[in-house]
């Protein structure tokens, strides 16, 4: 209902009026999406725990700060209630916000069954709920022909089997399988569901992973969130046929 | 009928209630809704999400409880001011027509209602029916509201509802009062076999507005003035829908109201904002809905005088009876009725096959 102008996305990557949210969007490459989404000239919302980074990354013209923690059950739709309001509707949902696991890391079997459920919760679970909350929306959408994309942020650990990532990569595998699954269940909706791993980078998850690895051999959030966002783009300039035209009226022809 | 107290939006054992263009009366499973459509009819649903509407705080200059019930827009989208119905001290578990009034409520008032703050600007003509405006950023009052609010309910459900129970599965924009219930009946499995039977699904905001406030002059008012919104693809997919000889199926009172508002000039359904404010009943002349899914109304509200549009007083009166006798179960999670409005083009009067 809110009379936002928004206009529609174009096929060059710039995102004139584009509806964005982001999770975990104050640090690493949550916070790179965020400022690439609105150099681009998208209205972005992002979702994040901690309030006093929250407020101040909302200071940015065109974004739009959500104090909240997408494990929590009871957060997810305050979350949904505040973006939608905000941004007036939903085209892309990038789940971003992740959770290691034990930190430092820890094999499989000294890993606190806690460690694990908060990784399940953070990276499989609250994406589940998040994007079924914002399906309404997503699939209002894709019928406008303005977009419906949901990025699940993946890893590689998500397919390779690496001792002492047994927490997050059992989660991020799951949220592989899960958007795998969405993404051929929403066909017929016209929205679509990615799972892509942004590669080795230099952020502060990765220091708590890895505390010694030397940050000029990893990738810049930057770059990857550059490369995301090309990706998001790309899978607009393509998107599917809305339904009416798919179903009802190709199949009377 | 029965009230339904349990917030569950699908129970396997929900009934429907159909009623054709001649008045025959079927009983079915109410999931087997898509059964009762054809190739190339069009189903519209409003995608309204609910807002958390209800606001518990302290009137300021007397330090009396309330609560405060959003209600309406003033101007669509424009989370800094609403029209609100309040109440005195305590919640949902009375029934509104027992609760205690608030204090006297004048403009300039100062309410606290949680983290939000809000200036009373005047009454509406009515000493419960107020327009305020809240302090701070739109932003920050979207947070207030979200982390706030309740669902409005009533005392007919005993356990408190939170979001999840009241958002339909197509629900998109924060701007309902109270949940367009019709649209329970929908499962993302039931859009797929509206795409899969070649029945088109599209979608309108409307803002629906509070359906009871426990006071009869203040509810001979409602509904209040709804904003609503018709994008491009639904305007196009009406049209299409009419050039093909299809039906339009409205999921709830709400989407025809926004229709039949949007096409009152030309009978043309355009593309846009508008605000609903006419009422429907039998003696409006439908312009663009020929059925509707709804809930099971009770007779004197006005959704149930909408069905008066669609549907003779001797029908009415008969889907009344049945709904009794039946043990329908009435409310927003209650069974449904299917009423396709007389008088639909010969063409569609093609009998239905279905087993029940």
């Amino acid at each position: 209902m809110a009379q936002h102008n928004h206009s529609t996305t174009t096929p060059t990557g710039r995102f004139a009026g584009l509806r964005a949210l982001v999770t975990g969007g104050t640090s690493g490459l949550g916070l790179a999406l965020v400022k690439e989404f609105a150099q681009r000239g998208a209205h972005v919302a992002f979702v994040a725990r901690g309030r006093e980074r929250v407020e101040r990354i909302a200071r940015m013209p065109a974004a739009h700060g959500i104090v909240g923690d997408i494990a929590a059950k009871e957060d997810i739709h305050p979350i949904v209630v505040q973006a939608l309001g905000e941004l007036g509707g939903l085209d892309v949902l990038v789940n971003n916000a992740s959770d290691l696991g034990p930190t430092p890391l820890a094999l499989l079997g000294d890993t606190d069954c806690e460690d694990l459920e908060r990784a399940l919760a953070t990276n499989l679970v609250g994406p589940f709920r998040l994007t079924k909350a914002l399906l309404g929306a997503l699939s209002a959408s894709a019928r406008e022909g303005r977009g419906g994309v949901v990025l699940n942020i993946s890893s590689d650990a998500a397919i390779n089997a690496y001792p002492a990532w047994g927490a997050y990569g059992a989660s991020k595998a799951a949220l592989h399988h899960l958007s795998r699954i969405w993404d051929a269940e929403l066909a017929s909706e016209g929205i679509r569901v990615l799972s892509a791993d942004p590669g080795d980078m230099d952020t502060p998850m990765h220091a708590l992973a890895i505390p010694d690895a030397d940050p000029s051999t990893l990738k810049r959030p930057g770059v990857a969130a550059h490369e995301l966002i090309e990706l998001i783009a790309e899978t607009l300039a393509a998107r599917r046929v809305p339904t009416e035209t798919a179903h009802a009226v190709g199949g009377l022809a | 009928m029965i009230a339904a107290a349990r917030p569950v939006q699908r129970p396997s054992t929900a009934k429907l209630l159909s009623v054709d263009g001649h008045g025959a009366l079927v009983h079915l499973a109410r999931d087997r809704f898509v059964d009762l459509l054809r190739r190339g009819d069009l189903v519209i649903a409003n995608d309204a999400a609910t807002l958390p509407a209800s606001l518990r705080g302290i009137h300021d200059r007397t330090g009396a409880e309330i609560e405060v019930r959003l209600a309406g827009w003033p101007t669509a989208g424009d989370v800094t001011h609403f029209a609100a119905v309040v109440f005195g001290a305590g919640d949902y578990r009375t029934r509104t027509e027992h609760r205690p009034a608030p204090p006297l409520l004048v403009a300039g008032d100062r309410l606290t209602l949680g983290p939000l703050a809000a200036t009373l600007i005047g009454t509406l003509g009515h000493s419960r029916l107020v327009s305020i405006e809240f302090d701070g950023s739109p932003d920050c009052i979207w947070a207030g509201i979200a982390r706030h609010g309740h669902p409005i309910q009533y005392a007919h459900i005993a356990e408190p509802l939170a979001l999840w129970d009241v958002w339909t599965v197509v629900a998109g924009p924060p701007v309902a009062f109270e949940p367009p219930s019709a649209g329970f009946v929908l499962s993302w499995r039931a859009i797929e076999r509206l795409h899969e039977r070649g029945i088109g699904f599209e979608t309108i905001t409307h803002a629906a507005g509070i359906s009871s406030t426990g006071d009869e002059e203040l509810d001979r008012r409602l509904p209040l003035a709804e904003p609503y919104t018709i994008p491009n693809a639904t305007a196009a997919a009406i049209q299409a829908t009419h050039d093909r000889g299809g039906s339009i199926v409205a999921i709830g009172t709400t989407v025809v109201r926004a229709l039949e508002h949007a096409a009152q000039g030309d009978g043309i359904v355009r593309a846009g904002h508008g605000v609903a404010t006419q009422r429907i009943d039998s003696a409006t002349t439908l312009r663009v809905v020929d059925a509707i899914i709804t809930g099971t109304h009770e007779p004197g509200t006005s959704h149930h005088d909408l069905l008066g549009a669609f549907a003779t007083t001797e029908t009415l009166q008969r889907i009344d009876r049945e709904l009794t006798v039946r043990d329908y179960r009435t409310h927003e999670f209650g069974d449904s009725v299917f009423i396709e409005r007389v008088n639909r083009d010969a063409q569609k009067d093609v009998p239905y096959s279905y087993n029940c």
